[in-house]
């Protein structure tokens, strides 16, 4: 069923009754070309794009929950395409890209938004090394602006510009940038594999893999064993757990990262402002809640939630910034489970075993990844080469030193 | 979270930074055939388990100690406290 203004206008006026299913609940096949373990944002991607284009047959997605009850549906829903290194920007800006074309593509409103995202400016060496990271973006393609003071405060004239500790000096604007409404991403993509012929099947949950002289055949899960010539990881904060089933350990470590929504407030904050120094971000969802969070609680968890100190050191970020969110009561507060990896940068690649390929290492910025992730994984399961904007995303870069560490961290996950 | 600090007492999380697995208590021998493969592996590589993670965490805000902390990375129950160093000795990794 197409989806249209007519329709809504013809369905208000016969008492809703001709709507039907976005998609199927098919029970699962004794086998498939590919299996995708992962009903979120980069599984349900990877499942259209294979069978759009790249013509990919007898697919199935296995999700262990419900579609969109993992990160795809917890996170702050940023899109951007601010990233300096060579490894990743042209793969965000080819994912900017697709978002600007995806709600015609899949004829459905994801509520994309771009009303801009602001990574603010303290010191002079920070202005350097934005200026750095702008000018890499444009000479990929993306846009940039550098803001002086005066610009923001005419946009953002609430904000603190005078703190003792972080003064706002200047800002790096990415107009293209903006938000997404995150579940109307998991529903598009999987309305959009469905109808072109992918089994989406949920509860449904991988259990371990049955490999032969060193070829994955297929998967044992909770409703039996389906075989598959290929099988597509893509479970974000349970790739550690999923992929010690098949014996191997990962460059990641699994994160928690809480993120927060106030009650409904009238429009006051037009884009997405983050506050790098302050560890604090926030945006306004369209139902007028401020969507804001800040850091990792900075050890291993698989609990979806998280504890006090960084609820308290996020509302500080958030006073600091915004002396107005004072009298702001929070809604609802909850944690997702990030796949923390070693540089901060993820991997789309083959693994050892035959037939058996990794997505993950998304860390807390998978989200305005997903549909760049979903067309270069199925790039690599329908040809089994890298799609050339994802090339540098492998499992080796880690043993052979190239690394895409953005923020020079080391190889220390909570850091990134 | 609250740690038990061995030497302490109950101590907030709050006051430690977090390193990660303790096995990096067990740095690899750089002089043997095959060092550069386990730098790598001890470098990159976690088992991160959900469920039981013995893990280090350093008490900066207080008396400055390395502990080897036992906890449930599915809960966040801590069940056992250790001074890094006595998990280094009994391992022969330190003097
Ligand atoms: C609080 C928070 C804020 C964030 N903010 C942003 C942001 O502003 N911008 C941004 O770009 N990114 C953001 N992210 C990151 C982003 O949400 C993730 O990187 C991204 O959603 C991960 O990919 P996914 O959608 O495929 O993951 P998920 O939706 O987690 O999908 C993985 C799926 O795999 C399933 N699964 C796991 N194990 C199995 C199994 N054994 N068998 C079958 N199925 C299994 C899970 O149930 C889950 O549904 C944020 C994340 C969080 C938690």
């Amino acid at each position: 069923m197409r989806y249209s203004g007519f329709k809504v206008i013809k369905e208000a006026l016969t008492g809703h009754k001709g709507w039907t299913p976005a998609w199927r609940d098919p029970d699962p096949q004794p086998s498939y070309d590919v299996v995708i373990i992962g009903g979120g944002g980069h599984g349900l991607a990877t499942a259209y794009y294979l069978a759009k284009q790249f013509g990919g047959k007898r697919i199935a997605v296995l999700e262990k929950g419900w579609i969109g009850g993992g990160n795809v549906g917890r996170n702050t829903t940023i899109i951007r395409s601010n990233y300096l290194l060579d490894g990743n920007e042209p793969f965000y800006e080819f994912s900017l890209k697709l978002w600007e074309g995806l709600e015609q593509d899949l004829n459905y409103n994801a509520m994309i938004s771009q009303r801009g995202i602001l990574n603010l400016i303290h010191t002079d060496a920070q202005r350097d090394a934005f200026t750095r990271r702008g000018n890499a973006m444009i000479l990929n393609g993306a846009d940039a602006e550098l803001l002086s003071v005066d610009q923001i405060r005419a946009r953002y004239p609430f904000m603190n510009f005078d703190d003792a500790r972080f003064p706002i000096k200047g800002g790096l604007a990415q107009h293209r940038g903006g938000t997404v409404r995150h579940d109307a991403v998991a529903w598009g993509y999987a309305r959009g594999a469905d109808s072109l012929g992918v089994d989406i099947i949920q509860n449904c949950e991988v259990t371990g893999f049955r490999i032969e002289n060193g070829v994955c055949k297929g998967v044992e899960t909770s409703r039996g064993f389906i075989g598959a010539g290929k099988v597509g990881c893509a479970v974000a904060g349970s790739s550690g757990r999923l992929m010690a089933k098949a014996d191997m350990r990962l460059p990641i470590e699994s994160h928690v990262l809480q993120a927060f929504v106030s009650e409904g407030l009238k429009p006051i904050l037009p884009g997405v402002v983050t506050f790098g120094a302050g560890h604090f971000y926030c945006s306004q969802s369209d139902k007028g809640g401020l969507v804001f969070g800040g850091d990792l609680d900075g050890y291993n968890s698989y609990a979806q939630r998280g504890n006090l100190p960084v609820v308290e050191d996020v509302a500080e970020g958030g006073m600091a910034l915004f002396p107005m969110l004072g009298r702001v009561r929070l809604l609802r507060m909850w944690g997702g489970i990030m796949d923390m990896s070693m540089d901060g940068s993820p991997i789309i690649d083959r693994t050892h075993i035959g037939g058996l390929y990794f997505n993950g290492g998304w860390c807390y910025g998978g989200f305005k990844a997903t549909p760049a992730s979903g067309w270069c994984f199925a790039h690599l399961l329908a040809k089994d080469e890298p799609h050339p904007v994802a090339a540098a995303y492998r499992f080796d870069r880690f043993e052979k030193g190239r690394m895409i560490d953005e923020k020079g961290m080391g190889a220390q996950p909570n850091l990134h | 979270m609250i740690i038990n600090h061995p030497l302490l007492g109950p101590r907030d999380a709050q006051e430690f930074t977090y390193l990660g697995d303790a096995s990096l208590i067990d740095r690899p021998d750089w002089q043997a055939e095959d060092a550069d493969r386990k730098f790598y592996e001890y470098a990159y590589l976690r088992d991160n388990p959900a469920g039981l993670h013995r893990e280090l965490w350093f008490h900066e805000q207080g008396d400055r100690s390395w502990l080897v902390v036992t906890r449930n990375t599915v809960t966040h129950e801590i069940t056992q406290v250790e001074l890094a160093r006595d998990v280094a000795r009994a391992r022969g990794r330190s003097a």
